[in-house]
């Protein structure tokens, strides 16, 4: 016990002194999710929210040549503007971007207007401008809505029934809401919550393996009256330690990096507080000896240093595919999905910041499930540990 | 004491050791001396029970290097060959590091690491991070940290390896200094000169089988030639021949 938590201390304290390792595993890891996370929510609510509210400003061109639909557009929450000079010049406004779409009406619009001919107006927009397409469906529906109406009188001047044009009617029921889109996102804070954590063991657990061998260092150290299993567990349980620090920074940083954005206004409650932080800790906390018996049990199949990087680097997408899973096919928390690691921790973590009811029973199969699978594979790693060819 | 018994170790094909057998007795320096390759380091892996020997058995202090690994750790000191220090953790560190995992602790452990400070003279650096030592800082700070136990049987691989000239003779010195306190010695050598000033036992490994063993003077004799160089050639050759 003693030995085993000498190598523990050893590992914390080399690995705290090497600033490369430490600014990984405590700053870059566990800051860069919730920072990204805030400046994207904060984007998304900016375009969702803002786009509804604000009158569509409408650069018009030509606008004396159309004073009924200029008056229509404008009865319609359009703000009617003065547009850009000419044709050349609004395709270059809406290129770069200046503007999102601009009307162009042609001089001949009231001399076709009254003789019934179809009157042409120019809808000048970018369709490969994800931002802009919203405004240019406004001013398109806006445009259709005139020509409806306009159609419907001139055929009942004629005594025909606007009805008979419309064989069918098509009503669009959008059930994409602000939550639906919230919940995509919050599938991203748990990745961003176990990547986190396993950065934050990355470094000393490749460092203790694959470092230690290649240093040389190695060789010495087995030649001591410690048992590989002693050692390895030391290196394992080091490595949790920083996982542990990295997810609880995570957490930190996401509480306050979201105390900054208004949830509420993607329909989300702004739920995370000082409970979602301890809970959280506590429901991902046991994925750590997983995180870290695997990471080790890589580290030490390789050679060198990089070629442990790159190996250890590819496992750190493994724990995630789970949740890729389970954000494509929306799965519900189930008994069985309790047992699988990553995925268990993923669908309480989601239910705790939605604040929805958690059972204690998924809870515990879930603290079991990974812990013994955990501990399972730490067996195999100490296993491999004790092979000849581990001293290359 | 050491005593090897019969010894081999193959990796896949290649039989690095056959059957070597040798004993290095207390208050004495016992070499290994071979060309690269044959067989010294294997020999000296199986001894601190790094590597299992697949044939034969070996004794350190009286303990088994199969049966009774970690006696046998406890009972020596190795210095493998370009044995790494810890880089972030000060020469002190890396030596108290070692003391610990063999169980010394508190005022024992400060009293041992000070005293194997001094001995062999780290003190100036010993409060340093080993990033950016010397060859000959590491390799001391290296021995140091495998003497600190106080341990009765020492093995060194290659010991002088890329060391200077005042590197070499410090070194030389202190493994003297171990003899006459009566420990055992082991070392491995590639060169003929540094084994001859310094052992009293001679063990010429080749091929992976030992080519022949005893003082200096009872090889110069055996081999009926005054220059050692000639016996070290001699019995290599011997070997090649027979193999």
């Amino acid at each position: 016990m003693s030995r085993w938590w000498t190598v523990v201390r050893k590992e914390l304290l080399d690995n705290a002194r090497d600033h490369r390792t430490l600014a990984s595993a405590l700053l870059f890891g566990p800051l860069f999710g919730p920072i990204m996370f805030a400046v994207l929510i904060s984007v998304v609510i900016s375009q969702t929210v803002a786009d509804v509210d604000s009158p569509l400003e409408l650069p018009v061109i030509g606008a004396e040549h159309a004073p009924n639909l200029i008056a229509f557009l404008e009865r319609n929450g359009v703000r009617v503007k003065d547009g850009p000079a000419d044709l050349a010049e609004a395709r270059e406004a809406v290129r770069s971007g200046r503007e999102d779409v601009v009307l162009l009406i042609e001089p001949t619009y009231g001399e076709r207007f009254v003789q019934g001919l179809p009157a042409r107006v120019q809808l000048v927009q970018d369709q490969s401008a994800q931002r802009a397409a919203r405004n240019v469906n406004r001013a398109r529906s806006v445009l259709n809505a005139y020509s409806g109406q306009m159609r419907a009188m001139r055929l009942q001047a004629r005594g025909v029934s606007p009805q008979l044009l419309q064989p069918i009617v098509i009503d669009d029921i959008d059930v994409s809401t602000a939550t639906g889109r919230a919940s995509l996102l919050l599938g991203m804070m748990t990745y961003f919550l176990l990547a986190a954590m396993l950065m934050g063991g990355l470094y000393l657990s490749i460092d203790a393996t694959a470092g230690e061998r290649e240093r040389g260092s190695l060789e010495p150290l087995l030649t001591l009256p410690v048992s590989r299993s002693t050692l390895l567990l030391g290196k394992i349980a080091a490595t949790c330690c920083y996982m542990l620090l990295s997810l609880a920074i995570t957490l930190l940083a996401f509480s306050v990096a979201l105390s900054f954005v208004s949830l509420e206004a993607l329909g989300m409650s702004a739920n995370f507080g000082p409970r979602v932080v301890v809970v959280g800790f506590a429901l991902m906390a046991p994925f750590v000896l997983l995180g870290a018996a695997l990471m080790t049990l890589v580290a030490s199949f390789t050679k060198t240093y990089k070629e442990a990087q790159t190996y250890v680097g590819v496992l750190i997408v493994v724990p995630t595919l789970p949740i890729l899973f389970a954000a494509f096919l929306s799965v519900k928390p189930t008994a069985a999905l309790m047992t699988i690691p990553s995925l268990s921790q993923h669908l309480l973590m989601t239910a705790l910041i939605r604040n929805e009811p958690i059972d204690v029973n998924f809870v515990a199969i879930s603290v079991v499930s990974t812990l013994v699978i955990g501990a399972l594979v730490t067996w195999l790693a100490t296993l491999f540990y004790r092979r000849e060819g581990l001293m290359g | 004491m050491i005593e090897v018994q019969g010894i081999s170790k193959r990796f896949g094909r290649v039989e690095a050791v056959r059957s070597v057998s040798f004993t290095a007795r207390d208050g004495r320096i016992t070499g290994l001396l071979g060309p690269n390759g044959a067989g010294k380091s294997t020999t000296l892996r199986v001894l601190y029970t790094v590597l299992r020997p697949d044939q034969g058995s070996a004794r350190i202090g009286g303990h088994d290097v199969r049966k009774d690994a970690l006696a046998v750790r406890r009972a020596m000191g190795a210095l493998p060959h370009g044995a790494g220090l810890y880089p972030q953790l000060t020469a002190r560190e890396n030596i108290a590091y070692y003391g610990r995992l063999h169980g010394l602790t508190g005022a024992a452990l400060n009293r041992r690491v000070d005293g194997i400070i001094d001995m062999l003279e780290i003190g100036e650096f010993a409060q340093r991070r080993t990033k950016g030592f010397s060859q000959g800082q590491r390799t001391r700070v290296a021995l140091a940290r495998a003497l600190v136990h106080d341990p009765q049987h020492v093995l060194l691989d290659e010991p002088t390896n890329g060391l200077d000239v005042m590197a070499t003779r410090a070194l030389r010195q202190l493994i003297l200094r171990l003899k006459s306190e009566g420990r055992c010695v082991l070392l491995s050598s590639h060169v003929m000169q540094e084994v001859a000033a310094l052992c009293d036992e001679i063990v010429i490994v080749a091929h992976g089988q030992v080519a022949a063993t005893g003082t200096p003077d009872e090889l110069r004799q055996r081999f009926a030639e005054s220059d050692l160089e000639e016996v070290f050639v001699r019995a290599i050759t011997a070997v090649a021949s027979r193999t």
